[in-house]
Parts: structure tokens; C-alpha cells; sequence
């Protein structure tokens, strides 16, 4: 039922591996740029947990938002593109089944969101070394919970780029899930702040996003803090994607907009 | 048990402006070992058969069978059997050719390939390329890339839908060798294709394909034997008048009947010569599927009006 899925995951990985400077290492300079800037401007002004400075609080934020994003761009380009220049016929044409696509995309998105996640958290560790005012240390005080979210929520961003690259016949309607679905919703999950510094009703918005709760779980592995139980995280994260899965592999096993 | 064996095959498309049946109810049956040729002009519905049979597409109703394997319900296990070459020259722009076929084998789950894969490079002329990537071949080089791509896992049965559109002469005698050993060494072989003299040369048997029916399905020999023994050919600098224009094929200058004796010839060139034409370069040869194929879709127009 699995025959050839390997190959398929490691031709994925390959594929954004020889274009790494474009899809690995230009996304931990974009967030690189993000923590020097709000990092330098709030360090001083905002603090969410106690004991915590800003920038301790922004960088994990940084590497799950970094994770999720390079996940969902490595499932959806890679589909949209083998759509758009037709040579997805060579998988169609192989005996390769629903499930073997689905783990192919979705792993070797991830491989990819932890990747960028790592270079990401490297890039903070290195940031916080060379200055003189930070003092903290990044380790995480339980790295399972790290572990945990950064894998399900690069799991599950990876098979929703698979979703939105079976979904889109075009770049611009890729470009339009990219930015009216996965910007706003990386951006008002608090990545750059706790949503209880928000006003109660976006409080409420904000707990009806899923990646809400992927980043604050991954959070609360490095702080044991969070605006939440990080079982409730947990709870949250799985259903999303099984959800997500169940929705993909129906798409693949009935062809949707691959077979004619 | 044939080779493939399509059962009424029957694709509806809906469009914009209704449904558009694409085929209807075809039926032939590809006997194992067989070289076979799907000819029909533009939009006659070769691709969409092909389309099914590769799994590509779903048939609206009924079904193909390849090696007694519906393509639909045990689509894993017909896909093994088949080496299908698509009709768009597709590529993977991140890969160089060696990368490109070792991923095709990896899918079908045929590992330690290498061996098979030298000599398929070697046998379409390849060899120098493994390592150059996709965007660098010419578009020859990656027409033969698709034909590599589709037998890297040892097809019985090949199916090369127009398969050298484009492709040079040389480059077609490489490509036609080395499908007539596959297919002499026990390879099911289905071609369409547009140049008619190779379906000739190549194909034991024919189906003639025209707005998505079977309209003749014969041997190559039979079908040949059935039209018109002879054309007579000339080149003419003036237009023929309207009569002996409906019986002609008029090809720019080149005029050409289909005749059965010499009383026939006869007639045509006096008939010519009446109407004050000047026939230049007459020559008299034998029909061919050309003809045949002219024949069998001319025939079905007049039966459509």
C-alpha cells in the first residue's frame, strides 16, 4: 500500500534542498530582520510572562511561525508547480497510493518547517550571545512540548499547502490562500505578543485560530508559561490535523482536480 | 487474455456550453505481443482513451482492462503494467536525467535499477546526458526522456501517445529501433500518432478513431487491401472545376484520385484535359494509409451530414 512513498518524500526534500538558499536560508534571515526589529523596539517596553524579556518571549514565537510557514510553501509550491508545468503526470502514472502522497508531502514538509525552525533558533541563540544588554538562556526547560508542536504544527501546515496546492490552478490563487489565510492567521496567532494583552473580543478571535494554540504549546516548552494548557494545545492541535489529513487524503484518493 | 481490452468506453465532458461527449462507447481489444496503431484526426478522442487507460482520467462508463486489471478498481496493479509516454513534452526542471529516472523507479518500487536505467540511456542516445539537468535537454532529447521515464519499470505493455511530434528524423529512426526490439522481444506496443507512414511501417493492426467512435478497426494489410489500389497523382496551375474536385484530394498544386484501373485513369486525365487543365508530373502509386485513413473519415462525414 506504501511501495514508493520513500522516494517520493526523498525526491520532496531533495527538491527544496538544491534551491536551500532560497527556501532555507532566506526564510531565518526574514525572521532574523523580525527580531532584530522588534526585539530592539520592545525589548524595553513589553513584557508578557515575569521573568521572561521580550525577546526571550519573541524568538520560540519566531521559530514556530517560521516553522509553519516554510511547511505549508514547501507542500503548496511544490504541488501547484508540478500542476502548472504538468510533469505531476510522472506520479500520477505510478502505482504510488493516496497514503503515499500524503505522507511524501506532508513529512518532507516538515522536514523543511524544522529545518528553517532550527536555523531560526540558531539565529537566536546567536543574537542573544552577542548582546550586551540580553541575558537569558533559550534552553527549553521541557523539550518534548517543543518537540511535540513544532512537529504537529509543521505536519499540519504541510498537509494544508498539499490542500491549497491541489486546490489552486494558479499562482495568484496560491499567492491569494498564502496571503488572505496563512499570513493573517501566522500574524494574530502571538507570535509577537500573549492575546492577553488584546481587547476581549480579539481574545476570543484569537482562540478560535488553531495556530494560536500550536504556538503557544511550543512556548510553553521553553518557559513552562503559556495563556493556556498546553494539553488543551495539544488537544487542539491533534484534532486540526487529523481534520487536515482526513480532508487531504479524501483529495487524493477521488483525484480532485489531478485526474480528469 | 488480451493485452488491453477496452469495454464500450464512454467520457462525457461538461463544459461551458454543455456536455461535450468525447467518446462513445468504444470497444478493441490489443492482443498481447501486438504493435497497434489509434489514428484519428484532432479532437477524435486519442488522448482521452489514452488518458483512461493511464489513469489520467475516469471513463463516464465502461471500463479498461490491461492484462485482465480494471484500471479503475485495481489501478495500482494496472499501473505496473503499463509504460505510458505523454503527449506534452513535461519535465521536472529541478532534476538532471539519472536523478529523474532513479525517482521513476523509486515510485513503481523497482530498486537497484541502475543497470536497466544505463541501458536505456544508452539505447535513446542519453548517456552523455545523465547528468545534465532537465532544462538543459533539447526538446528531442527530452521527448526520448519521457520514453525512458515510461519503461524504467519494465512495461509490458507501452503506450506512446504521438510520440515524435517535433522530433527529428534521425532521432525518430533511434526512437522507432528501439521500440520494435521492446515490442519483438514480447512488449504489447500502442501508438497514436499523426505521421501516418509510420503507423504504417509499424502497426500490425490499426483502429481509426473520429469524433470519439471506432469508425475501422482492421490489419494494416486489410485495411490498405480495401481502399483504392492506386492514386493517380499530377500537379496542376489552375483550379479544377467544382465536379472533379469532389472526387479529388486537391493537396495546394498536388491533385490526387483514387483509381482502380486504367479505364479509370483514363477517364480522370481526359476528364482534366476537357476542362482545358494542363496535368503536369503525373504519376501513378500505390494507395496508402494515407489514402485509407482519407477514405475512412471522408466516408464518415458524409454519413454525419
Amino acid at each position: 500500500m506504501m511501495t514508493g512513498w520513500t522516494m517520493l518524500f526523498y525526491k520532496e526534500v531533495l527538491r527544496f534542498w538544491k534551491v536551500s538558499f532560497q527556501t532555507v536560508a532566506a526564510p531565518v534571515l526574514t525572521a532574523v530582520m523580525y527580531l532584530m526589529i522588534f526585539g530592539h523596539v520592545l525589548e524595553a517596553h513589553v513584557q508578557v510572562y515575569d521573568g521572561v524579556s521580550y525577546t526571550a518571549f519573541l524568538i520560540p514565537g519566531l521559530v514556530m511561525m517560521s516553522v509553519l510557514q516554510n511547511a505549508f510553501a514547501n507542500s503548496s509550491s511544490s504541488m501547484v508547480q508540478s500542476k502548472i508545468m504538468g510533469n505531476l503526470v510522472f506520479l500520477l502514472l505510478t502505482p504510488l497510493s493516496h497514503w503515499s502522497w500524503f505522507f511524501a508531502y506532508a513529512l518532507s514538509a516538515m522536514v523543511r518547517g524544522l529545518l528553517v525552525g532550527a536555523g531560526v533558533l540558531l539565529a537566536g541563540v546567536l543574537f542573544v550571545w552577542q548582546s550586551s544588554v540580553l541575558n537569558f538562556s533559550l534552553m527549553p526547560t521541557q523539550p518534548l512540548w517543543v518537540l511535540t508542536f513544532a512537529v504537529l504544527g509543521a505536519l499540519m501546515l504541510g498537509t494544508l499547502g498539499l490542500i491549497a496546492g491541489l486546490w489552486a490552478d494558479k499562482f495568484d490563487q496560491m499567492a491569494a490562500f498564502q496571503n488572505f489565510i496563512i499570513m493573517p492567521m501566522t500574524f494574530l496567532s502571538g507570535v509577537f505578543y500573549s492575546i492577553h494583552s488584546l481587547p476581549n473580543f480579539w481574545q476570543s478571535v484569537s482562540h478560535l485560530n488553531p495556530f494560536f494554540y500550536m504556538i503557544d504549546g511550543f512556548r510553553f516548552g521553553f518557559f513552562g508559561q503559556s495563556d493556556v494548557s498546553p494539553w488543551l494545545s495539544l488537544g487542539v492541535v491533534g484534532v486540526c490535523l487529523t481534520a487536515v489529513s482526513a480532508i487531504a487524503l479524501h483529495l487524493l484518493r477521488t483525484g480532485y482536480k489531478i485526474r480528469g | 487474455m488480451p493485452a488491453i481490452s477496452f469495454q464500450s468506453v464512454s467520457k462525457t465532458f461538461q463544459t461551458a456550453r454543455g456536455p461535450f461527449q468525447a467518446l462513445d462507447g468504444v470497444r478493441f481489444d490489443v492482443q498481447k505481443g501486438e504493435f497497434f496503431g489509434l489514428l484519428g484526426p484532432n479532437g477524435a478522442g486519442k488522448t482521452t482513451l489514452i488518458s483512461i487507460l493511464a489513469g489520467l482520467a475516469k471513463a463516464t462508463s465502461g471500463s479498461v482492462l490491461v492484462h485482465g486489471v480494471d484500471v479503475a478498481t485495481q489501478s495500482a496493479q494496472a499501473r505496473r503494467m503499463l509504460g505510458v509516454v505523454p503527449q506534452e513534452l513535461v519535465f521536472d526542471p529541478f532534476f538532471n536525467v539519472r536523478e529523474a529516472l532513479k525517482f521513476q523507479s523509486g515510485y513503481f518500487g523497482v530498486k537497484h535499477n541502475d543497470d536497466w536505467i544505463d541501458e536505456l540511456l544508452h539505447s535513446l542516445g542519453l548517456a552523455d546526458k545523465a547528468h545534465h539537468n532537465m532544462r538543459q535537454l533539447s526538446g528531442g532529447m527530452k521527448r526520448r526522456m519521457l520514453v525512458a521515464q515510461a519503461l524504467v519499470h519494465k512495461p509490458p505493455v507501452i503506450v506512446l501517445d504521438e510520440p515524435t511530434a517535433g522530433v527529428d528524423v534521425e532521432l525518430r529512426q533511434t526512437l522507432w529501433q528501439f521500440i520494435a526490439k521492446l515490442n519483438r522481444e514480447g512488449s504489447t506496443v500502442l501508438l497514436t500518432t499523426h505521421y501516418l507512414e509510420e503507423a504504417e511501417a509499424l502497426c500490425g493492426r490499426i483502429a481509426m478513431l473520429k469524433n470519439g467512435k471506432v469508425v475501422a478497426l482492421d490489419s494494416t494489410t486489410e485495411l490498405l487491401k480495401a481502399a483504392s489500389s492506386n492514386v493517380l497523382r499530377f500537379k496542376l496551375d489552375a483550379e479544377l472545376p467544382p465536379a472533379l474536385a469532389a472526387m479529388a484530394r486537391v493537396t495546394g498544386r498536388i491533385v490526387q484520385f483514387p483509381a482502380h484501373d486504367a479505364l479509370e485513369i483514363e477517364r480522370y486525365l481526359a476528364a482534366v484535359r476537357e476542362a482545358g487543365l494542363h496535368a503536369q508530373d503525373v504519376e501513378i502509386r500505390k494507395a496508402d494509409l494515407e489514402d485509407v485513413f482519407l477514405d475512412v473519415m471522408h466516408q464518415h462525414e458524409e454519413v454525419a451530414l
